[in-house]
């Protein structure tokens, strides 16, 4: 045994987030997000080229709401393993904790010009329930966003992971969550406005939600979500926690016999995932000026795992970029060609699951590999060709001879 | 020469699966430093004996006790046992295919484990010393950057050892960890083994006869749950009732 180890074999004291390359990626990523595409908004004339439509900025501020959801998908699917079939209940809880704000804001607005939301006036409601009370506040309907899916997250993973519940089952009672919430809201007296849930808003803030410059500073909201979201996740994938998380993913029991509580982990990282969904969801709704009960069907979260396969799993970049890909597809589809969106979603996933297991993320790899194989056959052919060609010509020296 | 002290205690412990009596009113007792053979014919409970020390499988009755700690191992959750310094290598090897040898190492490398302390935590020179140590003595240095998952399968059993040294257990439990390898493989394992008692308890269930042989101090013979026969190699192999249920056949 050596007392003196070389230092090269120990591994290094930190840890690394990105290399250089990585970082400048970001940082020209962000940059087009964040100051490119506001400045093509506000600058040019809007016949130029370069204009960026008004209508695409809330649009496009959806799409990085979805690459949070994304993120946070990515890291309890791909990092802990554990495939969730109903994170869009997370999501939409963030959302109706914006909207009631958005409501209450608004109140003595409405069509009936009553200080309750409109639907509670048709439902000959006379006074506000107590679970509305305190969300005229921002501060509050945004701690809410974040409390609320974080907190039945982490009374569900804590149910659920100490009962030692795992793949597939898990992914169905995940689903299951998902449905009974939307059943759930989708009830008139459960006072979320039922099947049209909570629309209508006026001003987030002070500020007009129809005013474009509203949008536009929303819109530059969710970016830096992202960015932020991307980073923490990052963080921690980077770190001991997400080597942990990994483990339980590969071998649990040993991470067990290794002396982590993996319950615990799973439930972080299960809470965080919720958390981010939370914020998601906040900042969905007021751009898309609408938040219902459809957003928690389960086929709203099997969507959401699509982004994160098409994309691939386990590298937080093409979770992002497979959000961004299928939703951006499924918004031109659907105005292009509608009846065809539901066909190519499931080619989609057949295509995704045969040829491209580790999604869009994997294609630089897949490519490479196949060029080296092409290369290697090219060389080898060739080699088959001089030697045949050798052949050819020592077999006619011998016929000379 | 005076008896060292005693270390592990498992008292009277019975385990039941679907009416079959797995443990069957076992009792045992093993020394510190000492490394001992559990054999026995299948089915005799030796996996489940090292599934209940190490909180996998809770009995029906019975105690499993650290002497020194004083603490009833039946109690803890796995990696609560493991916080108690007992460290298990199981049949099949299992390493962390995805994490590099080191990795796997830096995982299983003793300090806290708590997850919000893992958020930040970072190596400190003695866990680094410690991996580095292990990795000599395993003899993966050159692999420690190579994914566990393009190990051969002995280098996997070694590494899967090597992930319990860095934990620095007080009793290593060894289930099977020359299945399948070749005889180099095995001759090196009989030898790291032998390496790591007295300075640690290690309690080695085998089938393999001849590895028994090579490195027995003393042997425990389970069969239908209980325990058959206990002694030196030679007084088990003369042992007729032994013969019987095992070696004869």
């Amino acid at each position: 045994m050596s007392t003196d180890p070389s230092p090269t074999t120990a591994p290094r004291g930190r840890y690394v987030l990105h290399t250089k390359t990585g970082w400048m990626v970001f940082a020209a990523t962000a940059t087009i997000a964040l100051v490119v595409v506001p400045l093509l908004n506000r600058l040019p004339s809007e016949s130029s080229v370069l204009h960026v439509p008004d209508f695409a900025v809330p649009l496009l501020g959806k799409f990085l709401c979805y690459a949070i959801v994304a993120l946070a998908l990515d890291l309890v699917w791909g990092y802990a393993g554990i495939l969730s079939l109903g994170h869009g209940v997370f999501f939409t809880l963030g959302g109706y904790a914006m909207g009631m704000h958005l409501m209450r804001v608004s109140a003595g607005e409405g069509v009936y010009r009553s200080e309750l939301p409109d639907f509670m006036v048709f439902l000959d409601w006379k006074e506000l329930p107590w679970y509305w009370r305190g969300f005229q506040s921002l501060p509050f309907a945004l701690a809410m966003a974040l409390f609320v899916p974080g907190a039945l997250a982490f009374v569900f993973g804590y149910f659920a992971f100490r009962s030692r519940i795992k793949g597939v089952y898990l992914s169905i009672i995940t689903q299951a969550l998902t449905y009974a919430f939307s059943l759930l809201f989708f009830r008139n007296a459960t006072g979320f406005g039922g099947n049209n849930g909570l629309t209508d808003f006026k001003r987030l803030a002070g500020f007009s939600l129809q005013d474009p410059n509203t949008k536009l500073g929303l819109y530059v909201a969710s970016g830096v979500a992202l960015a932020a979201s991307y980073l923490l996740c990052r963080f921690v994938v980077a770190g001991r926690v997400g080597k942990v998380l990994t483990a339980v993913r590969d071998a649990e029991p040993k991470a067990r016999f290794s002396g982590y509580d993996t319950v615990r982990y799973k439930l972080f990282a299960w809470t965080m995932s919720a958390v981010l969904c939370g914020v998601a969801g906040a900042l969905y709704t007021p751009q898309v000026g609408i938040i219902n009960p459809s957003e928690m069907a389960p086929s709203s979260s099997i969507e959401m795992v699509l982004w994160v396969a098409v994309g691939g799993r386990g590298t937080l970049v093409g979770a992002i970029v497979g959000a961004f890909a299928v939703s951006g597809a499924k918004s031109w589809l659907t105005a292009s060609l509608p009846s065809a969106w539901l066909y190519c979603l499931g080619a989609l996933f057949i295509v995704v699951t045969l040829v491209l297991p580790r999604g869009l993320a994997g294609l630089p790899d897949a490519a490479r590999k196949l060029r080296a194989t092409f290369e290697r056959r090219r060389r080898t052919g060739a080699k088959v060709d001089a030697r045949a060609s050798e052949g050819v010509a020592s077999e006619t020296r011998e016929e000379r001879a | 020469m005076t008896r060292p002290p005693l270390f592990l205690r498992i008292d009277d412990v019975s385990v039941t699966f679907d009416g079959f009596r797995a443990l069957d009113h076992l009792s045992l007792a093993i020394d510190q430093g000492e490394l001992r053979c559990i054999i026995g014919p299948n089915g005799a409970g030796k996996t489940t004996l090292m599934d209940v020390i190490t909180g996998k499988t809770r009995p029906d009755s019975g105690t499993v006790q650290l002497v020194a700690d004083t603490c009833d191992l039946t109690e803890l959750a796995e990696h609560e046992v493991v916080r108690h310094g007992v460290g298990r290598k199981f049949q099949r090897p299992t390493v962390f295919q995805g994490h590099s040898v080191i990795e796997n190492l830096e995982l299983a490398v003793h300090g806290s484990k708590s997850v919000w302390r893992a958020l930040f935590v970072r190596l400190d020179a003695e866990q680094r010393r410690t991996i580095d140590e292990v990795l000599d003595r395993i003899g993966l240095a050159d692999r420690a950057h190579d994914e566990a998952g393009t190990l051969s399968h002995g280098q996997k059993q070694w590494l899967e050892i090597g992930m319990l040294l860095a934990q620095r257990p007080k009793l290593l439990l060894v289930d099977e960890p020359v299945a399948g390898m070749t005889h180099q493989e095995t001759e090196r394992t009989a030898a790291l083994l032998q390496s790591l008692a007295g300075d640690h308890t290690v309690v080695v269930v085998e089938h393999d006869m001849d590895f028994v042989r090579s490195i027995a101090q003393k042997v425990t013979v389970l069969h239908e749950g209980r325990v058959l026969a206990e002694g030196s190699m030679a007084a088990i192999q003369a042992d007729p009732r032994v013969v019987e249920v095992y070696l004869g056949a």
